[in-house]
């Protein structure tokens, strides 16, 4: 620990210091709160960038806060899963500030905006580098306390109904949460995760350890809206203005869900073959409702959201397969989805700013009018939806061979309905929307501001492209490191205690 | 409010004042810090103002005096941590560490109490404000 | 024993979210369920006779409670504060653009 030493609690500094200085001199100074979000963002892009550089596949990075050792104090760690989910959300979180430079002008109190958007941002990058339970639980909830804000934004009727509902939800899954860290903390008086994970391995309290899964299950399962638990998600991220959602539904889920889940059944508690199966089938279930229920909606965004409930079924029917393959299509899969539904979702935000309606059926024909927003959607839509060239076809594809290698042949013919379900469903929203004879109401349609463009552009091209990150040379440095880190389950405390 | 209220609140808010200055300041020795002495201080404003009405008090300490209060305590938090990062860890003692049981020792811990006594006043005041007056404001936390 | 009355509390506040109507009486069980956590959390880290965690003049403590517990719940009482804040908020929002409490009649989003 040398070079890199205020490398790892930066990443929580930056976007702290951001905020705060957001709100002290925000409101004087015109024009300061966007140019402080976008240098705070891009900081951090520069950062994950430098953190994905400096990280090999056999070593982990520890940062001991305050210099005290490793049991004792509290630690920071970084390593394969780590660095690629950073670069992903401060990636996502840059294109969604440059995009709100000029969407956030029909709100009032941009200062405050960026504050809390900063606040959610040192939230996520907190649960992705925290070293124990403690830590790990007070950045969740620092994101979801700052996203329940977010979502009431607009302060209507129905921004207010939805931020309610996600408050009251995401609230008891808290609370679940914090019973499953006190029950371990009572079996392992410990809460850092490496060494909870030595102690948990001499341990025989099945049962207890069965209740723990099953809490820890339930809280992360709110959080990432698996199936029984999806309600709030369909009413809170559409309700957020459309930089929010993106970053909700691009990335929130994924840090506060799939990631902690993760982290803490793959590599602490050490995965058991009733859990995966569970996983998979919850996977699955998710899969199928999200895009049926998608099916019969009217509001673009309404419809995203439930196609993320569905995607997000593709990543943790990844993860219950349990195989180095399947990972390896996890973190592409959500990868490339961060990266296309937030695209999406600025996508419907641009609609609704030039447009003024998000219902499907209310608009038509808009491609010509808006050419950048067209092929952006498109690129967006067909990775989503898993066309061969673009992004979202190759990490599919992995999972579902991953599901024939693992011998499951019903999830992988069941992935590929969905798939096709998929399909048709984004193809139905191209159609709608940008398709056809344009309307005489759309006429004095113009194209978004250049902000907005250039930063749906710039997402369309990681979606594109992402494909390649599965070329031998690239693989390596991205996906297999972060992939790894999953695979290699309870012996990630031993690379955390051999750094000390 | 009636008389008695408001003469027993001028006596006491000062105490109640002093009484959260002193945890803070002693957060290292005894127990208590930057926390509970905040709230001591939210505590010792949301008297007066539930005695004397919130005109009276957001004359003499408007919200956006409030607001600054707050954010230059949570800056005050992140520059300590900055300079133990300095020091060689983020949040490292660079402070001498002196002899326990002084009031001046225990090296930085004072100082982050400090700030986050001014934090957790300002944002808990704030927050009261914010119910009190019906305008919602989002920034707190 | 005291371990069964925490979890008795839990479901008294998970009860009040679920089946109350008024959104009040929703956050009040969320607080319920939250402090009945948290003092589970601190019971486990408590010993028989034991003292406050901190170093004093007169010797070394040999009974001293667990700190790390307290210091969690803390953390959680305030971010508990900070939930219940803006979950209050938004309850006095609501009821400005709806005029009522009762959730029954704040569904315009469904489907």
């Amino acid at each position: 620990m040398s070079g890199n030493s205020l490398l790892i609690p930066c990443f929580v500094a930056v976007p702290l210091a951001g905020a705060f200085l957001n709100s002290l001199v925000g409101r004087r100074v015109r024009a300061l709160p966007e140019f402080l979000g976008a240098l705070a963002a891009f900081i951090l892009v520069g950062l994950s960038l430098m953190a994905l550089q400096s990280v090999r596949a056999d070593s982990v990075w520890v940062y001991q806060v305050g210099g005290w050792k490793l049991p004792l104090g509290i630690s920071l760690v970084l390593d394969g899963l780590t660095a690629f989910m950073l670069v992903t959300v401060n990636a996502v979180a840059f294109a969604i500030v440059v995009y709100a430079r000029d969407y956030m002008e029909r709100y009032t109190s941009k200062d405050l905006f960026y504050t809390l958007l900063l606040l959610m941002l040192a939230g996520m990058n907190g649960v992705l580098i925290a070293g124990d339970l403690f830590n790990l639980f007070v950045f969740l909830e620092i994101a979801a306390v700052a996203s329940y804000a977010l979502v009431a934004f607009g302060t209507e009727r129905h921004e207010l109904e939805a931020a309610f509902k996600y408050g009251v939800m995401g609230s008891v899954a808290s609370l679940f949460i914090l019973l499953g860290i006190a029950l371990l903390y009572g079996m392992t008086s410990t809460l850092n995760l490496a060494d909870m994970s030595q102690s948990l391995a001499g341990h025989s309290e099945a049962d207890l350890l069965l209740m723990v899964s099953a809490l820890f299950l339930m809280g992360f399962g709110l959080k990432t809206a698996l199936v029984p638990f999806h309600a709030w998600l369909p009413d809170a991220h559409p309700s957020a203005p459309a930089p929010i959602s993106a970053m909700l539904s691009g990335v929130l889920i994924k840090c506060l869900g799939i990631y902690a889940l993760s982290r803490i059944f793959f590599n602490v508690i050490g995965m058991s073959p009733r859990v995966l199966t569970l996983l998979m089938y919850w996977g699955a279930l998710s899969m199928m409702a999200g895009v049926i229920l998608a099916m019969g909606q009217r509001d673009l965004k309404r419809l995203l959201a439930y196609s993320t409930i569905s995607q997000v079924g593709y990543v943790v029917l990844g993860l219950g397969l349990g195989t180095p393959l399947g990972f390896l299509g996890v973190v592409l899969h959500l990868f490339n989805h961060s990266i296309a539904k937030a695209l999406l979702f600025l996508v419907s935000g641009a609609l609704e700013y030039a447009t003024g309606t998000r219902d499907l059926h209310n608009m038509g024909g808009l491609r010509s009018r808006m050419p950048v927003t067209h092929t952006a959607s498109f690129v967006a839509a067909m990775s989503i939806a898993g066309m061969p060239p673009f992004g979202g076809f190759w990490s599919k594809l992995l999972i579902i061979m991953a599901a024939v290698e693992a011998g499951h042949l019903g999830f992988a013919v069941w992935a590929v309905i969905v798939s096709v379900l998929t399909l048709a469903l984004f193809a139905g929203v191209m159609k709608n929307i940008f398709w056809g004879e344009p309307g005489l109401r759309w006429q004095g349609v113009r194209e978004v501001p250049g902000c907005m463009q250039a930063s749906m552009l710039a997402l369309a091209l990681f979606s594109l492209l992402s494909g390649t990150l599965l070329v031998p040379g690239i693989r390596e440095k991205f996906l297999l490191q972060a992939s790894a880190a999953l695979a290699q389950g309870t012996n990630y405390a031993h690379m955390i205690m051999s750094q000390i | 409010m009636s008389l008695i209220v408001k003469t027993v609140t001028r006596l006491t808010a000062w105490l109640i004042l002093l009484y959260g200055i002193n945890i803070i300041l002693h957060g290292h020795l005894t127990p208590g810090g930057g926390f509970a002495g905040g709230v001591i201080i939210a505590l010792s404003f949301i008297h007066l103002t539930l005695a004397y009405g919130k005109d009276a008090v957001l004359r003499q300490l408007s919200k956006e005096a409030v607001h600054v209060w707050e954010s230059v305590g949570a800056l005050a938090f992140l520059a300590i941590a900055l300079f133990g990062g300095a020091a060689g860890y983020f949040f490292a003692n660079f402070l001498p560490a002196g002899e326990p049981f002084n009031l001046f020792s225990a090296g930085s811990i004072p100082l982050s109490n400090i700030a986050i006594g001014i934090k957790v006043w300002a944002g808990l005041f704030s927050i009261f404000l914010a119910l009190v007056l019906l305008r919602i404001n989002r920034g707190d936390k | 024993m005291i371990y069964f009355l925490c979890l008795v509390l839990l479901c008294v506040g998970i009860y009040g979210v679920l089946r109350k109507r008024n959104i009040i009486r929703m956050i009040l069980g969320l607080i319920i369920a939250e402090h009945a956590i948290n003092l589970l959390f601190v019971l486990i880290g408590y010993r028989l006779n034991g003292r406050a965690p901190i170093l004093s003049p007169d010797g070394p403590i040999l009974q001293m409670v667990d700190p790390l517990p307290q210091a969690l719940v803390l953390t959680a009482i305030v971010i508990g504060l900070a939930t219940t804040a803006l979950l209050v908020a938004l309850a006095m929002r609501l009821h400005g653009k709806y005029g009522t409490y009762d959730v029954a009649r704040i569904r315009e989003l469904k489907g």
